[in-house]
């Protein structure tokens, strides 16, 4: 049970204060509701790009790091196709700090032409690093556009190519910050060794003078749904097959959400889960096979991923999967096994309540879902899923026709290694 | 009164780090139990740290291989069964092969510990490295070896562990034939020799009142060791490679990854704690010299920073980054430039005052919880050290002079000296 309260400024802004007196330190995390997915598709990677020029200066402080390293604070942030979170820790004696420096890019960027030149570069070699120049980078490059017709989810947040991101111009920059960067469109969570009448008090001295800005209205073009099998076939210098499948699932506040949790729990949590048990170790047919879900607000993925064992056929391989997927539509899953996943559930919650950051980072997130208040009834959503449902939502989303498959190919055949 | 926000507000220094220390208990089979009360969740995380035996470079990879499989089936419980177990209570059970310890860590819910710490101690007394789970082990770490071989910074890492740590357990890095060389026999014989109490440390942390503790302590005392088995903790001596250069060229590289450095002292020498403020404003922080120039300046990568590794027979200094192709070199050249910065220039007082309280800051905020204080403790017993540690290295963060940085710079950062490899292109 994490316990908060919460307040909205005039300008819009919501604040959400959990306090927890046994640490010396205090957490402040903001949440601006924008990722890729409110992108142009012509101007992609960009909500990414801007999250680094974040911390190129503000209007009243040109360097964002220094000052809160002197006051021995940390911080990052990360961009997500839904949102873009910064965060700030730092000894809760020196909280106001992180007020200052926050509410000073809130209010305007300092637009410096030398940090949006090194940005580029720098994002340009991020692409490189974990996309490129990775064996196997490139996979959600090629997934999203199978799975995602219409939607924005069709591109990856570091965006489309690294063309996108040589042509971002300083006007798109102040444009999207006018945007998208204001008090309505953020949630700031402040959490650790604090007290909510002095952070009303904070809140109200740095952030309220801030104007309201313009809300900005979202209306992206929604997924339709799948009706037709999709394949791809890739080769690329890698030593092993791959496999993915994915398959479009519910959204973030679909109520169908909690049971596909479990199910991709069932398939691929621990070692005792049907997939690490029945394919890697008793039929040997895979050396590692997962089962995940994106957890996208919009219309998600259920993704299938698996590098086959030397000597199998991908064919093989594939039919594996749709073997197991063919048995949890047949038949309801054990008491037993709804009961361990519930049970993990339930032990995972208690023990993300040992870190500060990660409660301000859900607080701020389920506040944007709808109501901060939700996060405390995670737990007893997942306790309510029944075998039933499971089966219902495996019969529905596990059909070829909901299915986009990639097979990534090795180029070379790998050496013997026996 | 308007808002001046040109003026960053007042902030405090750091005074007081307050650390938890633990209860100590010595179990009669020579397990040293370790006790860390706090904290309002009703949960444990308990680990059981066993030194690794003797590395034999016949047998390379019994150490990691052991502590892998300890998960993979005893005389009573097959894999299966004990993920079903642990699974079931929402426990996590892992295992990590570290250079110098490997460990098993248990977390559980504290209702559930009755049924979950009987499983690790079958694991512990008992395991049995089934054939056919010897099998699957080797096939599976070959496949992903393959896939690691393929990463850039991971080559680099090898290449640069073996050249300054040469043929012992920080030096190696395997290849995928060396999986063939593991014998059932000789897993069995390894883990008899290692898995006893003697070489045991047992560290508990979370919300432990009497009934915890007395359960863990009486599982594990029993009967546990009463076979007495010879086993041998100590090292071969480390010889760093002549060759101080090593570039593996992969033409179709966009980026090269780099790793460069030099043996270094560990934690139990007195300018560790001096060591680590040089390196911090060399490469240990956001705000470093070497993300200064290399990345917020010149934008040849993501990211570049410098660490210090300490273990228990020897350490390091050393530089990793991956750098667009056609700047590697411009890249080493500042790299280069910024090390003979530290060696003939002082650090300015300013720069030094940020860094004290950026390290004060993150010692305070590495204490998120009870486990971060058992974290701290390992770092202090395995080093053979003592809290006093803690209070020193708060004192020498706070009053180390720039004098005496550029002193150890001169010392510590001999370019001669450094190994430097490049994986991609040159």
């Amino acid at each position: 049970m994490v316990k908060f309260n919460r307040f909205t400024l005039a300008n819009g802004l919501r604040v959400i204060v959990h306090e927890d007196h046994t640490t010396p330190m205090a957490v402040l995390n903001i949440l601006y509701d924008v990722g890729a997915r409110d992108e142009d598709a012509d101007k992609t990677g960009f909500a990414h790009l801007f999250e680094h020029l974040m911390f190129g200066g503000s209007v009243n402080i040109p360097d964002y790091d220094q000052p809160l390293q002197r006051v021995g604070g940390e911080n990052n942030a990360f961009t997500s196709n839904d949102i873009t979170n910064y965060y700030i820790t730092l000894p809760s004696s020196n909280l106001e700090t992180a007020f200052w420096l926050e509410s000073d890019r809130m209010l305007s960027l300092a637009f410096s032409k030398k940090s949006l030149e090194v940005q580029r570069n720098v994002v340009i070699e991020e692409f490189k690093q974990r996309y490129l120049n990775q064996p196997y980078g490139d996979v959600w490059l090629k997934l999203r556009p199978m799975v995602y017709k219409k939607h924005p989810y069709q591109w990856a947040t570091i965006g489309k190519n690294i063309q996108h991101i040589e042509e971002a111009k300083m006007e798109d920059v102040k444009a999207f910050f006018k945007k998208h960067y204001n008090p309505q469109n953020a949630i700031m969570v402040v959490g650790g060794n604090v007290n909510t009448d002095d952070i009303k008090l904070m809140a109200e001295k740095w952030f309220g003078s801030i104007p309201a800005g313009e809300k900005y209205h979202r209306n992206l073009p929604q997924e339709p749904e799948q009706q037709e099998e999709r394949r791809l076939t890739t080769t690329a210098n890698v030593p092993l097959n791959d496999i993915y499948i994915a398959f479009q699932m519910g959204a973030r506040l679909d109520e169908s959400y909690y049971a596909a949790e479990l199910l991709s729990d069932i398939l691929s949590r621990g070692n005792s889960s049907r997939l690490y048990r029945r394919l890697v170790k008793e039929k040997q047919l895979f050396s590692e096979v997962h089962a995940y879900m994106t957890g996208s607000i919009d219309k998600g993925m259920f993704v299938f991923e698996g590098k086959p064992t030397k000597n199998v056929s991908i064919e093989t391989a594939e039919a594996a999967i749709w073997e197991e997927l063919e048995l949890l539509k047949n038949s309801e899953v054990t008491v037993e096994e709804l009961t361990k996943v519930k049970n993990k559930v339930e032990s995972t919650m208690i023990f993300s309540e040992m870190s500060l950051l990660d409660k301000a980072m859900n607080l701020a997130f389920f506040e944007l879902l709808s109501d901060a208040e939700m996060m405390n009834a995670e737990t007893d959503k997942y306790s309510k899923v029944t075998a039933e449902e499971i089966l219902e939502l495996s019969r529905k989303m596990f059909v070829k026709e909901n299915s986009s498959t990639l097979i990534y190919l090795a180029e070379k055949a790998t050496a013997d290694l026996t | 009164m308007t808002l001046n926000r040109k003026i960053a507000p007042e902030f405090k220094g750091i005074d007081n780090i307050s650390l938890i220390h633990p209860e100590k208990l010595q179990l009669k089979n020579g397990c040293q139990m370790f006790s860390f009360n706090s904290g309002d969740q009703d949960l444990v995380r308990i680990e059981w740290i066993f030194a690794n035996q003797r590395f034999n470079p016949e047998k390379p990879l019994l150490n990691v291989a052991v502590n892998t499989m300890l998960t993979d089936g005893t005389g009573t419980l097959s894999a299966a069964q004990i993920a079903d177990k642990i699974d079931f209570y929402g426990a996590f059970l892992q295992v990590d092969y570290g250079y110098d310890h490997s460990t098993v860590t248990l977390f559980s819910l504290t209702k559930h510990l009755k049924h979950t710490l009987p499983v690790v101690k079958d694991i512990l007394t008992n395991s049995n490295f089934p054939e056919k789970e010897i099998e699957t082990y080797i096939r599976n770490q070959q496949q992903k070896l393959q896939v690691s071989l393929q990463k850039n910074d991971v080559v680099a890492r090898r290449l640069f562990n073996k050249a300054l740590f040469g043929n012992t357990l920080y030096g190696l890095g395997a290849n995928p034939e060396d999986y063939r060389t593991l014998q059932r026999d000789d897993l069995l014989q390894h883990f008899r020799q290692m898995y006893q109490p003697k070489n045991c440390v047992l560290i508990a942390a979370g919300k432990l009142g009497a009934d915890v503790t007395d359960l863990i302590s009486t599982t594990f005392e029993g009967d546990w060791g009463a076979e007495k088995v010879q086993n041998d903790t100590t090292q071969p001596a480390i010889e760093a490679a002549q060759e101080h250069f090593y570039f593996e060229e992969k033409p179709e590289a966009l980026q090269s990854a780099i790793r460069m450095g030099i043996p270094a002292i560990n934690r139990s020498h007195q300018h560790f704690p001096a060591l680590q403020v040089l390196n911090t404003v060399l490469g240990g922080y956001f705000g470093s010299r070497l993300m200064a120039n290399i990345r917020e300046d010149k934008g040849y990568t993501y990211g570049i920073g410098s660490g210090l590794s300490s273990l228990k027979n020897g350490g390091a200094l050393f530089i990793a980054t991956e750098v667009g192709a056609d700047v590697c070199k411009a890249a080493i050249t500042e790299i280069e430039k910024e090390i003979d910065i530290l060696k003939t220039t002082l650090i300015p007082i300013e720069e030094l005052a940020l860094v004290r309280n950026y390290l004060l800051g993150s010692l305070l905020g590495s204490l998120e919880n009870v486990f971060s204080h058992a974290d701290k403790f390992k770092n202090l017993y395995f080093a053979g050290l003592d809290y006093s540690y803690y209070d020193n290295y708060v004192h020498i963060v706070k009053t180390v002079s720039p004098d005496e940085l550029k002193d150890l710079a001169n010392v510590y950062l001999n370019l001669d000296g450094f190994y430097k490899v490049i994986v991609g292109k040159y």
